[in-house]
């Protein structure tokens, strides 16, 4: 094709786009190779496109780019990444690129980054327990393999060390397969991604891991790029090597603030403060690329954090990320600061897979019941707490007063464990009925009665 | 009309083109878009340029490609096949796509929405020569055990039937009826209609009759009439997707088109699983063998997304045209706002509240008004129920979805992110919900049983004083209320736990008959009252709340079958045993006790 006419000079730049004009054959979403005077080279894409003129979108951002002297090429297709399994224990930039001084793998592989929506038909339903050692987690708002299951945090909040956790204890019940990790950072600082990778390290996982790094001081718009990217080389990992993929991802709220950035110099009428109103399709076509395929073994779990600003889980990251992910794991303030970890919220945290993966012959008979029975007993606490803040707690009946107990003997054994403690389901169930007994027996209606008889410790031997 | 004329791309802006030179084009009409011949309708017209919005992801679309359109709007394909199917929001099977292209779906991919090579065993009912009116019944074709497919003169057509095939095996493609003075027309079972066009009906009628759901709260305090309207706004994880399936599985409804719009894939997968192994509490059958399924979902292309919902309601519509009650589910109304909202940005409309256009009110109003009980053209009478989910950022109801919406539906199930946290489910607030249906409904269950509407309202107001005692209790504790409100909470427990409360995971409990429910809710009245008059005769209320028939009152749903709700009135006279017994030890003692109650 003759396609690679090279146009000289911009009509106009507007934050991070650029106006091309006298443009022929030039197609909606291609890439576009941008080089500088100095022979500087940066990539982006065509966001819009009439007659004769064209606007891009460029990656690297705008800065240092002047209306003359610039030369566009016009490539004819979207963006591509290579994908092969030799990209593991390797790191990347923003945009796919090798970061680590090694040299391009070889592939004939070439995918578009911004993939495919996969079928609803040939979906699998995800049905796998992810043991994470987690209680809080495997107990409650059960992890399972082909999630996405987020983690609502704040800044300050220990996200990082969770997800670390996670990606270190994570594995099925059933086989031994090892999670592959596609790590991607977006906006963070330098020492978060040093964090995550010597972490993996340390466990012994790097040469399992590719690691995508849109650092704080790379340019803005990258980032739009960045997760596709990732999830383009999980998807090979996932559903043409068969793996298991865990994609981690953060931060979302950076990603979004890019969004924005580039709707705003866009000129559209922006939606709620101020991010663009295609913020939850733009979400979705990230978050929707987990899940397994029906006649595949591979598979791809995301833990997505986002820092909620102002601890706010109405702003619309959070929001808009709660109405698209299958549950979410949220960090409160209040456990944090009394020093539980990990301080995972008990009552908006969610897993909505959770119901079809648990149970007999997944986990445990009693699991169902025991999880409902301690949300909604926890639920009650939290009533009881604020209404004792009011009344003082001698106001309060007996029946509270236990609630009370129940709840201190909750946060302490139940949610509090170590960062290196990874406890078996088992434990985790055990744990789960050791604190129910701190409750007379009838006020266990959530569970059956059959599971009572079975695992419910009578008061003498509760304490 | 066949005539196809052609133009080329102007400008593309996502999934909005524009192009030139498509003369004589119309409003509405499909236009195939680029070498892919993508799927695109005319949405805004002008001297020299016509505005596209196509269907399909159109990376690579260029200035100059080619755009051609034979004039016809928009359309679904009627006919046998449509059960049991799932589609993509412009009724493409997703079946056939999956055999085609395989796990994800491709830009121009062509399917046939119907099966144009099966047979379909049909039986005239209609005769050559007989003078048929718009939508009489020509035959019948059994599409599912479940479904008898009424075959209609498309409501366009009417005059002397010329000729009509005979009882056999047809393709969709087979000539099957001819009417006089067309001498090119050749009826087939199946007919075309366009999406945006509500299809016609002799008149409407009032509902006579509730849509049981099988979901207590809903049918015993916010019952939905068969025709009705509703929605069921929610923030995330309240609840609103599982409603809508539970709705899905147990209603009686004779047909469900389950529209799964801008949500997750996973959930359809969900469905695609459940439905065909769930057996119809009714009928015996599977499910999926009265289930129509559209699943446009959130990574899908935004366009089609707005459209799934007329592609929904028009098939919807076609069933009812047989005489069926319908019901329409659509997950959620939001995320197709939304892809309005989005659309019309990209065209640079003047945004009305929150970005959204301001024909975001009539959009509503048109889609909700195709529900109802109507009198069809001649199968007597149809209806749609139709019940949309509301996603409100933030949860926030004052935003303008949520609003606009309550303008037209008449039953509003509204979810509680407090009962959610709990996990209280349904979650469905006895407070901000609301019905208009009752009256229309009360007779229908004063047949069943005489004494429902009132043990309903008791119900209620015990409900209600909970809530108003609670923010008294709020300031004092609980243990300053008089001894009766003290029992009024502990009733409002046990009707929480024992009624609202239902698990949709419990294979007792998931559904709930009519039967059941009028019992249940008796028993707990009942105790109530008995308790009343017990403490007014100085029975001690710790005596009263420690009995051990409560237990077994809350733990009712989910132990007792529906065709075992004779257990009920065991457990009815066990509680009046308990009572004698306690009024046989008080009544010597007598006087008052405030002992601090005990919650279940
Ligand atoms: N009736 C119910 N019974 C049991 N669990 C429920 C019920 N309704 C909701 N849930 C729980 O809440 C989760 C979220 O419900 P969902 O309907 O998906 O919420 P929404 O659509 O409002 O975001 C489900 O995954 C399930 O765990
Ligand atoms: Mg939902």
């Amino acid at each position: 094709m003759n396609r690679e006419i090279e146009y000289t000079g911009l009509a106009a730049i507007r934050g991070p786009l650029v106006f091309v004009e006298g443009v022929r054959n030039v197609g909606f979403g291609e890439l576009v190779e941008i080089r500088s005077s100095t022979g500087e080279l940066r990539l982006g894409q065509v966001v819009e496109v009439d007659e004769d003129s064209a606007a891009v979108q460029v990656f690297e951002g705008t800065s240092g780019l002047s209306l003359e002297g610039i030369g566009t090429t016009f490539i004819g297709r979207p963006l591509e990444i290579p994908v092969s399994r030799e990209m593991l224990g390797r790191v990347f930039d923003g945009l796919g690129r090798p970061a680590d001084g090694a040299p391009q793998v070889t592939t004939d592989v070439m995918m578009d980054v911004n993939g495919l929506p996969i079928n609803p038909y040939s979906r699998e339903y995800p049905r796998d327990f992810i043991q994470t050692g987690i209680s809080a987690i495997d107990g409650m708002n059960t992890l399972i393999r082909g999630q996405k299951l987020p983690i609502f945090s704040g800044s300050g909040m220990p996200h990082n060390r969770i997800a670390a956790q996670i990606a270190r204890q994570a594995r099925l019940l059933t086989s031994g397969e090892e999670f592959t990790v596609v790590f991607v950072a977006m906006g963070v600082k330098f020492d978060v991604a040093r964090f995550f990778i010597d972490s993996f390290e340390k466990s012994g996982v790097l040469e399992n891991t590719a690691v995508f790094l849109s650092l704080a001081n790379s340019p803005s718009i990258e980032r739009l790029i960045t997760p596709r990217a990732a999830l383009t080389l999980a998807e090979h990992l996932a559903f043409t090597e068969e793996m298991h993929v865990l994609v981690i991802l953060t931060d979302m709220s950076n990603y979004c603030e890019s969004l924005r950035e580039l709707s705003s110099s866009r000129g559209e009428v922006p939606s709620r403060k101020g991010y663009p109103g295609y913020l939850y399709s733009d979400l979705s076509s990230i978050y929707e690329r987990a899940g397994r395929i029906k006649g595949k073994n591979g598979s791809i779990t995301q833990i997505p954090i986002l820092t909620m600003p102002s601890d706010d889980i109405s702003h619309p990251v959070p929001d808009l990320t709660g109405y698209i992910t299958e549950g979410q794991i949220v960090l409160e303030r209040e456990l944090f600061n009394r020093s539980v970890y990990p301080p995972i919220a008990g009552l908006p945290s969610l897993s909505r897979l959770m119901k079809d993966g648990i149970g007999e012959g997944r986990t445990r008979k009693d699991h169902a019941g025991l999880a409902a029975q301690l949300f909604a007993c926890y639920a009650r606490v939290k009533r009881i707490r604020s209404l004792a803040s009011i009344v003082g707690e001698e106001e309060l009946t007996e029946l509270d007063r236990t609630y009370l107990k129940f709840g201190e003997v909750f946060e302490h054994q139940y949610l509090s464990q170590g960062e290196f403690e990874n406890r078996s389901i088992e434990t985790t169930l055990d744990i789960g009925w050791r604190v129910l007994s701190v409750l007379p027996e009838k006020e266990l209606y959530r569970i059956s009665r059959e599971d009572i008889q079975k695992y419910y410790i009578p008061s003498e031997e509760a304490q | 009309m066949k005539e196809t004329v052609r133009g080329v791309v102007t400008g593309v802006n996502g999934p909005i083109v524009r192009a030139r030179g498509l003369q004589g084009i119309r409003m509405l009409d499909i236009a195939e878009v680029g070498p892919h011949r993508l799927i695109g309708e005319v949405i805004r017209l002008d001297a020299e340029s016509a505005v596209i919005q196509v269907y399909e992801d159109d990376t690579g679309l260029k200035p100059g490609d080619e755009v051609s359109s034979s004039c016809r709007p928009l359309s679904v394909h009627l006919g046998p096949g449509l059960i049991s199917n799932i589609y993509d929001g412009i009724q493409r099977p997703l079946v056939d796509i999956a055999a085609l292209q395989g796990s994800h779906i491709r830009k121009g991919v062509k399917a046939p929405p119907l099966d144009m090579k099966r047979r379909w065993h049909f039986t005239p009912v209609a005769a050559a020569g007989d003078v048929l009116a718009p939508g009489a019944i020509l035959g019948e074709v059994r599409e599912s055990e479940s479904v008898l497919h009424r075959i209609l003169l498309p409501p366009g057509l009417s005059g002397k039937l010329e000729r009509l095939a005979g009882e056999g095996d047809y393709t969709l493609e087979d000539d099957i009826f001819g009417l006089q003075g067309m001498p090119d027309f050749r009826g087939t079972l199946a007919s075309f209609w366009p999406v945006r066009q509500q299809r016609p009906y002799a008149k409407k009628v009032s509902a006579g009759a509730p849509l049981i759901t099988g979901q207590r709260i809903i049918d015993t305090f916010f019952p939905i009439a068969r025709g009705g309207t509703a929605a069921i706004p929610g923030g995330f994880g309240t609840g609103k997707t599982m409603t809508q399936h539970a709705l899905a599985k147990w209603c009686d409804a004779d047909i469900i088109v389950y529209i799964g719009c801008g949500e997750r894939g996973n959930e359809m997968t969900d469905v695609l699983n459940e439905f065909p192994r769930l057996t119809d509490p009714r009928s015996g059958r599977p499910l999926m063998e009265r289930t129509v399924m559209i699943a446009n979902t959130s990574n899908m292309p935004v366009p089609a997304r707005e459209v799934s919902i007329y592609t929904g309601i028009t098939i919807a519509e076609y069933y009812r045209d047989m005489g069926y009650g319908v019901a329409v589910m659509a997950d959620s109304t939001s995320r197709w706002a939304e892809a309005l909202r989005e659309l019309s940005s990209r065209l640079g409309d003047m945004p009305a509240e929150e970005g959204f256009p301001p024909y975001l009110a009539t959009r509503l109003a048109e889609f909700y008004e195709r529900a109802g009980c109507v009198e069809t053209l001649s199968c007597g009478e149809g209806s749609i129920t139709t019940i949309g989910a509301v996603s409100p950022p933030g949860g926030d109801f004052s935003e303008p979805v949520t609003q606009h919406t309550t303008r037209f539906v008449r039953c509003f199930w509204a979810l509680d992110k407090v009962l959610a946290d709990a996990r209280h489910y349904p979650s469905i607030s006895w407070i901000d919900s609301y019905t208009e249906y009752i009256d229309e409904v009360r007779d229908w269950w004063n047949e069943r049983d005489a004494s429902w509407f009132d043990t309903r309202r008791e119900a209620m107001h015990i409900l209600l004083e909970d809530d108003r005692l609670q923010q008294i209790v709020k300031l004092v504790g609980p243990d300053s209320l008089p001894v009766q409100d003290q029992l009024t909470l502990f009733t409002a427990e046990m009707l929480k736990n024992g009624f609202l409360q239902q698990n949709s995971f419990d294979p007792k409990d998931m559904y709930c008959g009519t039967a059941k429910q009028i019992k249940i809710l008796a028993i707990i009245v009942a105790f109530h009252n008995e308790a009343r008059e017990l403490l007014s005769r100085g029975v001690d209320l710790k005596a009263i709340t420690s009995m051990q028939v409560v237990g077994e009152i809350i733990r009712l749903k989910s132990e007792v079958g529906d065709h075992e709700v004779q257990l009920i009135d065991e457990a009815n006279q066990m509680m009046k045993s308990q009572f004698s017994a306690l009024n046989a030890e008080a009544a010597p003692a007598g006087g008052g006790n405030r002992e601090g109650a005990v919650a279940p």
